[in-house]
């Protein structure tokens, strides 16, 4: 018998809290792991994949062994690729992949982070390793990193700050509607681009915010999905790229979801026409508005104007994006990419926020950007389906 | 001006010549013999080919803005050294290097303006290369 090689998402589950000083990162994992088991009716024993970044160690040395053993998982699989924040959207394609050999059958990827309320010592001098000694030394770290890009590509391509509030926007518009949302109010235009600057030309409100947060999905093979009750979404596509220095040719203009986007559309047969809701990476507004144009919604250097006038806003915008508010107005657990998987599920499953679910959403897409815009970040691409579309 | 409290690199033998020309106010970039590649920063193989064939080479230290932020934040840093000016510098070489800006107004920095190296001292044996704007 041909093994059906088709995965699908059965159970997502984002942990409701925004701080958590009280919880070990560890506790955090097995929270999302029991809410994403329980979300798709299967019982801890059935997990035989697991996939954990290891969020930096905060769970100890070897972080698979450290949750497998916490989590007590007998697993025929497992991975810890990290590469930052779009490595969950990794996990989505990694635990497809793995469903697809016949490797296991009930794949579980968890996040856990504490960036609110855990500072882990700073490193020793003298830690720095390879690049970082040419880029901490100047300050080179996440926040001016993205105001490099936005400063570049509002040089080539007359992009305004006003247009990058209009992410902002859209996304605060959102979080109004989701009562687990850190920053519920929407905003204006002229709030966003009179907030502080904090690192010209972005402003306090082109970030997301710093949660301490949770999350969780299970990737399932077809034998699996026949055999439980709730409502599945098919994994149809998935493309990863490195975007990085390139030698001292770094184009700060493009990201990687240049190539991600195309090896998962290909791979899917779809073209972000087909696209009815779009979970994208936002760090920063900049991140939302050049992974637009590099996935291809729009064209390069036009995803000021693309982005203006309600585009991203859901249910009636042209493209919805990030309708449970999103890095930027809901939750950013030191890294954003599980959070994006789990919305682009719940609008395929029709259970979005009402005021922002997105009427028959057949294709979902979530993007992750992890690591920098400024220096290397990976962009990794998934494209989800209703089962039966 | 000083250095410090802003945080020094780690020297290890693969880029010890790079920071040790810095003492003497040279900024070396690394040169691949077998492609031509010139390059930043500084590695023992070259990124392009893998070859080790490569050798330093002096920059002549001049160059334009490609981009620039004058950034609030930055963790672990006083403020007595903020703002600073992070930006990257497109050198006549072609490599496009991150770095700081020093002694401007951030309002007089732009996407091109012509810059040039300078050092600044620090406690220990080598100086961190640095640009300030050239008329
Ligand atoms: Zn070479």
């Amino acid at each position: 018998m041909t093994r059906d090689q088709t995965a699908y998402i059965a159970g997502a589950y984002e942990h409701p809290t925004r701080e958590a000083p009280d919880k070990s990162i560890a506790q955090l994992h097995a929270d999302a792991a029991a809410g994403a088991l329980a979300d798709a009716g299967l019982p801890s024993g059935a997990v035989d994949g697991y996939f954990t970044a290891g969020e930096n160690y905060q769970v100890g040395r070897y972080p698979p062994l450290a949750m497998a053993d916490y989590l007590g998982l007998d697993v025929s699989y497992f991975d810890s690729t990290d590469d930052g924040g779009s490595a969950y959207v990794n996990h989505v394609g990694e635990a497809a992949s793995a469903v697809a050999r016949g490797k296991c059958d009930v794949a579980l990827v968890t996040l856990a982070g504490r960036m609110r309320t855990y500072e882990p010592d700073p490193p020793e001098h003298g830690d720095r390793i390879m690049q970082e000694n040419f880029e901490e030394v100047y300050g080179g770290e996440t926040l001016p990193l993205y105001a490099l890009a936005a400063r570049r590509h509002m040089h080539e391509y007359g992009t305004t700050s006003e247009q990058l509030a209009e992410v902002r926007v859209a996304a605060s518009q959102h979080a109004q509607y989701n009562e687990h949302a850190m920053y519920r109010e929407p905003v204006t235009v002229e709030e966003v681009v009179e907030s502080r600057t904090v690192a010209d030309p972005l402003h306090l409100l082109d970030c997301c915010v710093v949660s301490d947060g949770a999350g969780a999905f299970v990737v399932v093979s077809d034998e699996v999905r026949r055999g439980i009750d709730r409502e599945t979404v098919e994994i149809l596509g998935h493309g990863v790229a490195v975007d990085h220095h390139d030698a001292g040719r770094i184009d700060l203009t493009t990201t990687a979801a240049e190539r991600s986007g195309p090896r998962a559309f290909a791979e899917a047969g779809l073209d972000p026409a087909d696209v009815d809701y779009a979970s994208v990476y936002d760090s920063f507004t900049i991140t939302v508005l050049q992974t637009l144009e590099d996935l291809g919604f729009c064209e390069k250097g036009r995803g000021g104007e693309f982005v203006d006038g309600g585009t991203l806003q859901a249910p009636d915008g042209e493209l919805p994006f990030n309708t449970d508010g999103g890095g930027l107005c809901s939750n950013h657990p030191d890294r954003g990419g599980m959070t994006k998987v789990i919305e682009a599920v719940r609008q395929l499953r029709g259970e979005a926020n009402p005021e922002v679910q997105v009427p028959d959403a057949e294709v979902a897409l979530a993007h992750g950007t992890g690591g920098y815009l400024g220096t290397r970040h990976a962009g990794s691409t998934a494209l989800l389906g209703r089962v039966g579309r | 001006m000083t250095w410090e409290p802003r945080p020094l690199p780690s020297v290890t033998p693969e880029t010890a010549p790079y920071w040790e020309a810095t003492a003497d106010d040279q900024l070396l970039l690394c040169h691949c013999t077998a492609c031509d590649l010139t390059y930043y920063y500084p590695r023992s193989r070259c990124p392009d080919c893998l070859s080790d064939a490569v050798e330093w080479q002096e920059a002549a230290g001049t160059g334009v803005v490609y981009s620039h932020t004058a950034t609030e934040l930055v963790s672990e840093w006083p403020e007595e050294a903020l703002p600073v000016v992070v930006a990257y510098v497109e050198l006549d070489e072609g490599p496009r290097v991150l770095t700081n800006l020093v002694d401007c107004d951030p309002a007089d920095v732009a996407v091109g303006a012509p810059v040039e190296v300078t050092f600044v001292e620090t406690g220990a044996d080598l100086s961190i290369p640095v640009f300030e704007l050239r008329e």
